[in-house]
């Protein structure tokens, strides 16, 4: 009998043990004088934004006291890590999110919501730029993340490859293919354009907005999927074809997992052309490419614009900052948001990382090259629209991208991709979105 | 301590009675803390209650998760998330619909990609435990080289091959170009190509422990059993066979069982080849559960498939009993 009670004893005291372990909600920041903050890779590296952050850091704990437990987290893990967190409600105070999964995790209800009393915390609603804000603004009600980084996207073209063809920056999409097949030589390894293929979320960015370029749109009124419209094919079309058709990116980047895989080869001298967005100058600049040496434009339409397409080159891409709902320092968290929000942080974080500032009154970092500063400024007031609100847009990212990723590696394998194939392959992303609730 | 111990010898000199304990005759025998007994209880307790913590109470959450509409809207309170039913398994087994489809396809992608890396990797394991059998020269280096993948971090490994099959600079595609065997270079981490490198790779970690533990199953047949077959006129395949496979078959059966437990829910290797995003001809069941959970976030559906993939290894195993005690009792 007393073994029987001792044994039972030890199993009970075990099992209270891991299971109060496990439970207990405890963020670090428990204290009022601590906040965790997960952040981004914005940089070329963590530890770029490391040194980046960290005077930032301490610049705020010698204005308010509190102490902040910085972890950058590489964007590959920080979905899974926030749903983990969004899940068990352990996980840190503020924490940042692409704003292209805003929808998402607000759907999940585990972030803060800013209401009219958060908002006047973090120093007013009016103080944001319109369009980024209008970007996280994805259910109608109080939004549950805030711009902190904007980003649009841009084509970027070597100056010197353009000029050395006698070749002028291109305003349509005919124009940039024509100057890319002119300057790609693949006896020289050198091509006209590169695309990092392999990569979920840019493929996803592309199909949006050349889609939009073609009229379409990937969710319909009511906020079902609709990829496979006339528009939305057009525009996957279009950048597969770059690969597929026009010749003149290489097949190899079509194993390019990351986007600072086809940065190095236009800073190597390998591309002429690519996509990037504000903060590619920082890969570039990492890759020994002096930003005289490139220029930028709009990302250019098919010209005459399709049936219901729209003149436009970039979505209000970026990256958000959220609290976590569950935070047990509420209000150390919206003093974090405000500092990193307010004009002088946003100066400072601009010019570091060349994205565009989010509040109003701070001008965006010229970078000694004022044109293009005001070439970045005329994208965004002029040239981009906010992604379509929805709250399966993680599910869209996935599988729309995943069918990009998928046909470029069709073309780089077996070289052509019909209009059949794209539409195949965007029924089958959308035949994989979960239904909306 | 005291206690009796049951380790004495029978027929041996008895023990002497236990004495009265020291702290004084009111105290009854009954009371003293029998260690011998307790002592199992407690090293198995932590193991139990890990086993309970890392495995049951997952998999019976999993169970529970397979029946509701798991998704983002109730992901942070997932206790009232909406029951589904049996909706996930039916759309599961729905080959009219496209989810369905797509996991019939995983499944037998999985099966195909279990049978070959289990076979292929128990064939060479096994040659290179016959090869290595006899004393040689090099024999111990040899047997240490072909433990390597075994020894090395899983993840290291895979990464390595990453690096060797790129395209434009991996090692593979260096070699075969150089040697003129192939003109250009191939992508083997695209389309079909991209599932006989996942096969490959998965072998490269498979093969040694068939290798080790056919190994260790050799030492035990005595040598005069193929002194016994050679005099009777047995050549080296029939003593391959007869005595070799015979003696291993236990081993063997057990092996089979262990690589294609493990194989059928392979995930390190296509994540770490890939990423979350695999190709299609790499759409194994547990990269599918992935997507499905992490990725797209239905967590039901997602938790569904892992409760088919765990009733199917159970009939597998089920299965693999079956077989082994009929031929046990054959042999008895």
């Amino acid at each position: 009998m007393r073994t029987r009670r001792i044994v039972s004893a030890a199993v009970a005291a075990l099992l209270v043990g891991a299971l109060s372990a496990c439970g207990g909600g405890g963020q670090s920041g428990g204290d009022s004088r601590t906040i965790t903050y997960w952040a981004s890779v914005q940089g070329a590296s963590p530890d770029d934004d490391r040194k980046i952050l960290e005077p930032l850091m301490q610049e705020f704990e010698q204005q308010t006291g509190i102490s902040v437990d910085l972890e950058v987290v590489p964007w590959t893990d920080l979905t899974n890590n926030t749903l983990a967190a969004a899940v068990s409600g352990i996980g840190p105070d503020v924490i940042n999110m692409g704003n292209t999964n805003a929808a998402t995790f607000d759907a999940t209800g585990a972030f803060l919501p800013f209401d009219d009393a958060a908002f006047t915390a973090v120093g007013g609603k009016d103080k944001f730029v319109e369009a980024p804000l209008a970007a996280a603004d994805v259910n109608g009600g109080p939004p549950t993340s805030l711009p902190l980084y904007s980003q649009v996207y841009a084509l970027y073209y070597n100056k010197k490859m353009f000029a050395d063809a006698g070749l002028q920056p291109p305003t349509t999409w005919q124009e940039m293919v024509a100057a890319a097949q002119r300057l790609t030589d693949p006896a020289a390894d050198r091509y006209g354009f590169t695309l990092p293929g392999a990569t979920v979320n840019v493929g996803m960015h592309l199909s949006y907005i050349l889609g939009a370029q073609n009229g379409g749109s990937p969710f319909d009124a009511s906020g079902r999927p609709d990829f496979t419209n006339d528009g939305m094919v057009a525009g996957v079309k279009q950048y597969v074809d770059l690969m597929a058709a026009d010749g003149v990116v290489s097949r190899g980047d079509a194993q390019f997992s990351e986007g600072q895989l086809s940065a190095a080869r236009f800073a190597g001298g390998h591309a002429a052309m690519m996509f990037g967005q504000n903060a590619t100058r920082t890969t570039l600049v990492a890759n020994g490419m002096d930003p005289s040496q490139w220029g930028i434009v709009p990302i250019p339409a098919p010209a005459p614009l399709p049936a219901g397409g729209r003149q436009i080159g970039s979505f209000a891409a970026g990256t958000n900052i959220a609290v976590f709902g569950n935070t047990d320092n509420r209000d150390g968290a919206l003093k974090f948001v405000e500092f990193m929000t307010n004009p002088k942080q946003q100066a400072t974080l601009s010019e570091a990382y060349g994205s565009l500032p989010v509040v109003k009154g701070v001008p965006a970092p010229t970078f000694g090259d004022p044109a293009a500063a005001q070439a970045w400024q005329q994208i965004l007031a002029d040239r981009t629209i906010p992604l379509q609100p929805n709250p399966n847009i993680q599910a869209y990212q996935t599988n729309v991208g995943g069918a990009v990723v998928e046909l470029f590696a069709r073309a780089a394998t077996q070289g052509q991709v019909n209009t059949e194939d794209v539409r195949a392959a965007l029924e089958q992303a959308q035949d994989k979105m979960p239904a909306s609730s | 301590m005291s206690t009796p111990s049951k380790t004495a010898v029978a027929g041996g000199p008895q023990p002497a009675p236990p004495s009265p304990p020291p702290d004084g005759p009111g105290r009854q025998r009954a009371r003293t803390i029998p260690w011998s007994k307790i002592t199992p209880y407690l090293l198995i307790t932590p193991a139990l209650v890990m086993e309970l913590l890392i495995h049951i109470v997952p998999m019976l959450a999993g169970i529970g998760m397979s029946f509701l509409e798991l998704t983002q809207f109730y992901i942070a309170r997932w206790t009232q998330a909406p029951f589904a039913g049996t909706r996930n398994y039916r759309a599961a087994f729905d080959l009219s619909g496209s989810l369905g489809l797509s996991v019939l396809q995983s499944f037998l992608i999985t099966v195909l990609f279990t049978v070959l890396v289990v076979g292929i990797s128990w064939l060479i394991g096994m040659s290179a435990s016959v090869v290595l059998q006899r004393s040689f020269r090099g024999r111990g280096v040899l047997r240490t080289l072909f433990l390597v993948p075994y020894a090395l971090p899983a993840y290291a490994g895979i990464i390595t091959w990453s690096f060797l099959l790129q395209r434009d600079n991996g090692l593979v595609n260096q070699v075969l170009t150089s040697l003129r065997i192939v003109d250009e270079p191939t992508f083997w981490l695209l389309g079909t190509n991209a599932f006989i490198s996942t096969t490959i790779v998965t072998i490269w970690q498979m093969f040694p422990f068939a290798f080790l533990m056919t190994m260790a199953g050799m030492q035990s047949i005595p040598e005069e059993l193929y002194q016994a077959a050679a005099l009777d006129g047995a050549s080296v395949w029939q003593q391959l066979r007869h005595v070799t496979l015979g003696m291993l078959r236990p081993i063997n059966s057990v092996l089979l069982l262990l690589l294609t437990l493990w194989t059928f829910r392979e995930f390190n290797t296509p994540y770490v080849l890939f990423g979350s995003n695999p190709p299609e001809s790499v759409n194994l069941l547990s990269v599918h559960i992935y997507d499905s959970s992490f990725l797209n976030w239905n967590f039901g559906f997602g938790a569904a498939m892992s409760v088919l993939m765990l009733l199917f290894l159970l009939v597998v195993a089920g299965v693999w009993m079956l077989l082994s005690n009929r031929g046990r009792r054959r042999a008895a």
